[in-house]
């Protein structure tokens, strides 16, 4: 097992700036998620630490080894591709021992990893046969199986639960997290699913255009996220931002309506912000709606989602910019252009300088 | 909107359109299409059976309109792969006393009243096409395959513009460029050898293979050799395990195609060799030539011919009818 380095390792295909830059120490046994749209470079990212990419700049360890410039295949990694790429030609069975077979291991050390990695994976009954006659769970625990049979490292997966179907990716989402338990690998993997990075990542990096956003725990980006970016992202629906006024310790907002500050945000708000606007940030379930508080919006639409309502309220009709989704117990009933009142929960409101869109940080001592 | 809640879904479904039927139609059109293409075969193989008929007629039978029965005879093979003399006199006579002892060509060869003095120059022609044939086919094949490969896998400055000069070997026609090479040829020492004429086809036969090749190694998933080199294995291991294997269809492919092209080469041939490299089809035409025209003899020579590259074909035929359905990785 190894801790990975990046040291202002970037990417360029040309003029083009696939990855700006980046420093990233990934502890050693670490579940460490690369998320972002698509395009952002997290799959770059990756490809430079296997070695299947090289790195335009910047240097790469794993353990204390400067691996920058080696082969793949001396990295001591296993990758996971999205679409498993198994080989074609060969059955199960050869494909897990493929990787055993690059090492000249010995027959009795094959037949032993082989059945470690069967039992593990529960796929006794697949050895046989070939690749193309399985389904995409059993391929994914296939490649699982062909990555985990080498002892690794490192393990390196690139949206392994991609292409699988959506209730079949909770299965494997929960194998992959218990494998990684089991096998205490440092491992990186990709996923555009920000769902997917909140359950299984010991860390998430959060990665847009080429930049590393913002670097924490799922709790961290979830509820400190560091920008405007992060904020949106991360959650579904993301964050709701309101763009406001900052004026005598409120915020004023679309509509007439008017926040205030809770005491604690005062000092960072007068000393953070270049002029008097200000972005209000917080996340649906922050928002309570029970007839008093005192924002005042209009139901614009309102979703069961089984567990609770989705309610879309405007602060000012026919307004896009102040539309906010809150969350609502799945009992309450609001008719479309109902008039109501919520508030927020002082922890969870954020606040966001609209120019460089980077969140304000809570001053020492308040 | 709130009554919905209440009532549920108002109508249930309660019936589909089924697909799985094949419909009379389909089926009909799929024996028209069996029909048609059984009447393209034929077509296509009256040559084929014309030939091979006429391989076995004598001398006589050929220039007579054409019969439903004749007697067979071996006549047109023993004038293709023999040389002889006419016997004359006396020494007909003692051979034709003495023909319980021949042979079936030498039997044959004096109902003409002639005897075998030695086989025909057409066994060496067919030797020299098959050497030239396969020896042209495997570098063709091989050196396609490494430049395909490097093609469709690694960024190659001016990939594109390279390919196209790669295929612009083939945009003369052979009898054009057939002079120059020639005159080249006899400068160098190559004119009519086995090494010039491999030299030569396989250079005109790169421009398809690479091609050809390079098409079916797009269609293999660069994560496979991905997986293989962060498996453990090199770039050329990789290759050579994974890629390969996978591109057997598209090899066999290919050699059949180098292989008919360099087979059937008339131009190049004709001028580039005289007596020691000849190959085949020059020597069945200039058969044309000497001392009138020996039909029999030739369509002898010509399915002589063809049984090479049908024993190719044959032998790679599982590969070339799986032809077009790999390459998903998905499945």
């Amino acid at each position: 097992m190894a801790q990975i380095q990046l040291k202002q390792v970037e990417k360029r295909f040309g003029e083009f700036q696939a990855v700006k830059p980046v420093d990233l120490t990934i502890n050693d046994g670490e579940f460490v998620v690369l998320l972002g749209p698509s395009g952002c470079g997290k799959t770059t990212t990756l490809r430079m630490i296997s070695g299947l990419e090289a790195v335009s700049g910047g240097k790469i360890f794993i353990g204390d080894r400067d691996v920058t410039w080696r082969n793949p295949a001396d990295r001591d990694i296993a990758f996971v591709f999205q679409l498993y790429a198994l080989y074609p030609h060969m059955t199960v069975q050869k494909n897990i021992t493929f990787p055993l077979e690059a090492e000249k291991a010995s027959k009795e050390v094959i037949q032993q990893r082989l059945k470690h990695v069967v039992d593990l994976l529960q796929i006794k009954h697949l050895l046989a046969q070939k690749p193309g006659a399985l389904s995409g769970g059993d391929k994914q625990r296939v490649a699982l199986g062909r990555a985990l049979v080498r002892k690794p490292s490192v393990f390196l997966m690139d949206e392994p639960l991609g292409a699988l179907d959506a209730d079949f990716r909770e299965t494997m989402r929960a194998d992959i997290k218990k494998l990684h338990i089991a096998e205490e690998a440092t491992t990186v993997y990709v996923t555009h699913d920000q769902i997917e990075a909140m359950a299984m990542g010991d860390r998430i990096v959060v990665m847009s255009d080429a930049v590393v956003q913002q670097v924490g725990t799922p709790h961290e980006v979830y509820y400190n996220p560091s920008n405007l970016f992060v904020a949106r992202f991360i959650g579904s629906p993301g964050m709701n931002l309101l763009e406001g006024r900052y004026e005598d310790g409120r915020v004023h907002l679309p509509g007439g309506n008017e926040y205030v500050v809770p005491d604690r945000w005062q000092n960072a708000l007068k000393s953070q912000l270049p002029g008097d606007q200000v972005i209000l940030g917080f996340r649906p379930e922050a928002a309570y709606a029970r007839g008093k508080g005192d924002l005042r919006a209009e139901v614009y639409a309102s979703d069961l989602h089984g567990a609770f309502n989705m309610m879309h309220v405007a602060l000012e009709p026919e307004n896009v910019e102040a539309m906010v989704h809150i969350r609502d117990e799945r009992g309450h009933r609001h008719a479309i252009a109902d008039d109501i009142r919520f508030e927020l929960e002082p922890e969870m409101v954020r606040f966001f300088d609209p120019q460089s869109e980077q969140a304000l940080v809570l001053e020492e001592g308040s | 909107m709130s009554s919905f809640i209440e009532t549920g879904p108002r109508d249930p479904v309660t019936e589909g359109i089924r697909v799985d039927k094949v419909q009379p139609r389909a089926k009909l059109a799929k024996k028209i299409r069996t029909i048609i293409v059984i009447i393209v075969a034929i077509i296509l193989l009256v040559p084929v059976f014309v030939m091979t008929v006429t391989a076995f007629k004598s001398r006589t039978d050929v220039v007579l309109p054409p019969k439903l029965f004749f007697e067979p005879t071996l006549e047109g093979f023993v004038f293709l792969l023999t040389d002889r003399s006419q016997l004359s006199g006396d020494a007909l006579e003692e051979a034709k006393a003495n023909a319980d002892n021949l042979g079936i060509f030498e039997r044959v060869a004096l109902q003409n009243g002639q005897q075998i003095t030695g086989p025909s120059d057409f066994i060496k022609r067919l030797t020299n096409s098959i050497i030239i044939g396969l020896g042209a086919t495997i570098a063709s094949v091989t050196l396609g395959l490494f430049a395909a490969y490097a093609f469709s896998r690694f960024e190659i400055p001016g990939a594109d513009d390279l390919l196209f000069f790669i295929l612009s070997g083939r945009m003369l026609p052979a009898v054009v460029v057939a002079i120059p090479i020639f005159l080249m040829y006899r400068q160098v020492g190559l004119h009519d050898t086995h090494l010039g004429m491999i030299l030569v086809y396989t250079v005109f036969n790169l421009s398809l293979t690479v091609w050809l090749l390079k098409g079916f190694i797009d269609e293999i998933p660069r994560e496979y050799e991905e997986a293989a080199m962060v498996d453990g294995y090199s770039r050329f291991q990789a290759f050579y395990k994974i890629v390969l294997p996978q591109t057997a269809t598209g090899i066999a492919a290919t050699t059949v195609f180098s292989l008919i092209f360099v087979w059937n080469e008339y131009a190049f041939a004709l001028m580039l060799t005289s007596q020691n490299a000849r190959t085949a089809p020059p020597a069945i035409a200039t058969m044309l030539g000497r001392g009138g025209i020996e039909w029999s003899a030739i369509a002898a020579g010509t399915l002589a011919f063809l049984v090479p590259v049908l024993i190719v074909i044959f032998a790679l035929r599982k590969h070339l009818l799986r032809g077009v359905t790999f390459g998903a990785i998905r499945q």
